[in-house]
């Protein structure tokens, strides 16, 4: 299969000014790829960068050096040099991101919160939350609540909105932070086979997962990093 | 491909008093786009606002805005009156005090007719039907239409002035501090009201606040000033998650998380 996601010699420090300048290495050297339909799970201790990793991925964290192709509207992107309305394109079209924690918009509906990428695509807002109604209800968020803000609800709940959020849009690329971490055994059986059925549309999944039944459904590959070194 | 910038800004410097309040600023908008400008008190924020909107001339640099028929217009060689005309149509200021935009002694209806009516529109009907569904849009109930002003809350207030700013479809908005001081839950449905209607109606925003998580909420893309001078600017998020100038560190490090 095509690679649609691919990495050479990224890098990545942060440099701290609060710190007195301190410069923290986290990447280093980084060579990825990812081919439509297949789920690479990052793997390594705490601290080894995965989280920063995927950040990068999304454009979220601005790579120092080296370079992220991704596939978008037919042509090869380098996210590590794009423009600011060059990332939101790619990820308008092509690269979803679900962060382990949902980042709640005062007053607007779970509902609606899964329903708005759809929008934003031009579907009308009836077939817009049909879609997002009965991808809420797969992941065992009842009616009832479909109409509330997720502000209120539970760690486990609002993890699922997210999931429905990330999912609904069926972008080609798909990065997952813990997308597991605060579900029960069902949710996650549910999560992992709407991972399954990704795969299946050729999705490509770049995931952190710390579950090892999750990691072992989804992963066709693990990736593995350890903490930067200092070359002294 | 034709170059889309609704609106540019480039080599923009201002001083008040010996004070450098601009300095090397160049600030571009599209279409639809919202760019958030945040800084503390006297970074030049709104001093950056004003010469972008044509209300104060720079002392060096210029402002194109292009207008629907794709014609440059520099803002600020713009004759008096032509530049009243373009801020009553194409484009929208909402002000932290809607007093300052209001007609405090016009009912709310009117308010909002009144845009209309400098547009040329005269049909009474049509006027306080447009107004009706624009104080519908801001939550305001249709029972309050005659109501003056001075009568409503702070949070009324805004949301009026922004009925008045929207009636008649401008592509560019400039805001100032629009949820400046009004109570947290006030400014939430503020927040919500302005994200949903400019995402709708694909408005142009240039926003000036001092709350960053309003413009991670709102913005597309973010400038951070400081002493006059942008010191970074990027994707909303990449700026307030990787910051990497001092300024903008201390700014992000500032925040408490809620």
């Amino acid at each position: 299969m095509t690679v649609i996601l691919s990495t050479r010699a990224l890098a990545k420090s942060f440099t701290l000014h609060l710190r007195g300048g301190l410069v923290m290495p986290v990447l280093a050297a980084i060579d990825l790829d990812v081919r439509a339909g297949e789920c690479v799970v990052l793997s390594g201790p705490s601290g080894a960068g995965k989280s920063t990793l995927l950040r990068s991925l999304y454009g979220n964290y601005r790579a120092e050096s080296g370079s992220i192709l991704i596939r978008h509207c037919g042509a090869m992107v380098d996210l590590a040099v794009a423009d600011p309305r060059t990332i939101l394109a790619v990820r308008h079209e092509t690269l979803g991101y679900v962060s382990q924690f949902l980042r709640v918009v005062p007053r607007v509906s779970a509902l609606d919160v899964v329903a708005e990428v759809l929008l934003t695509r031009g579907i009308d807002l009836d077939s817009a939350r049909d879609r997002a109604r009965s991808l809420l209800l797969r992941l065992n968020i009842p009616a009832r609540l479909h109409a509330i803000p997720p502000a209120t609800f539970s760690g486990g709940e609002q993890q699922r909105v997210n999931l429905a959020r990330g999912f609904i849009a069926g972008h080609p690329i798909l990065l997952l932070d813990e997308p597991t971490a605060s579900l029960d055994a069902d949710n996650r059986g549910i999560v992992i086979r709407m991972v399954e059925e990704a795969k299946a549309r050729g999705t490509a999944i770049v995931a952190i997962c710390h579950d090892a039944d999750v990691r072992d459904a989804i992963a066709d590959r693990i990736f593995t990093m350890a903490p930067y070194q200092d070359a002294a | 491909m034709t170059d889309p910038t609704l609106l540019s800004g480039r080599g923009l410097g201002s001083t008040f008093g010996g004070v450098t309040a601009l300095a090397d600023v160049d600030v571009d908008l599209w279409p639809g786009e919202m760019l958030a400008v945040v800084g503390e008190s006297g970074s030049g924020k709104t001093t950056l606002l004003n010469v972008l909107s044509g209300r104060l001339m720079p002392d060096t640099g210029v402002v194109w805005y292009r207008d629907p028929s794709g014609t440059l217009h520099d803002v600020h060689a713009m004759p008096a009156p032509v530049l009243r005309t373009l801020h009553r149509s194409d484009w929208g200021f909402v002000h932290q005090d809607p007093r300052q935009n209001l007609r405090m002694n016009v009912s709310a209806g009117g308010n909002v007719g009144e845009r209309l009516m400098a547009q040329g529109e005269r049909h009474y009907g049509n006027i306080r039907s447009v107004a009706l569904d624009w104080l519908a849009q801001v939550e305001i109930d249709a029972d309050r239409i005659d109501d003056l002003p001075r009568v409503f809350s702070g949070g009324m207030l805004q949301r009026l002035q922004i009925a008045r700013t929207l009636v008649t479809h401008p592509r560019l908005v400039f805001m100032d501090e629009p949820t400046g001081g009004l109570d947290v839950s006030v400014q939430a449905r503020l927040l919500d009201l302005i994200r949903s209607l400019v995402a709708r109606l694909q408005i142009a925003v240039v926003l000036v606040t001092h709350d960053i998580a309003v413009a991670r909420l709102l913005a597309h893309r973010i400038a951070v000033m400081q002493r006059g001078r942008i010191v970074e600017t990027g994707l909303t998020d990449q700026v307030l998650d990787d910051p990497r100038h001092p300024y903008t560190q201390l700014l992000v490090s500032s925040v408490l998380n809620a």
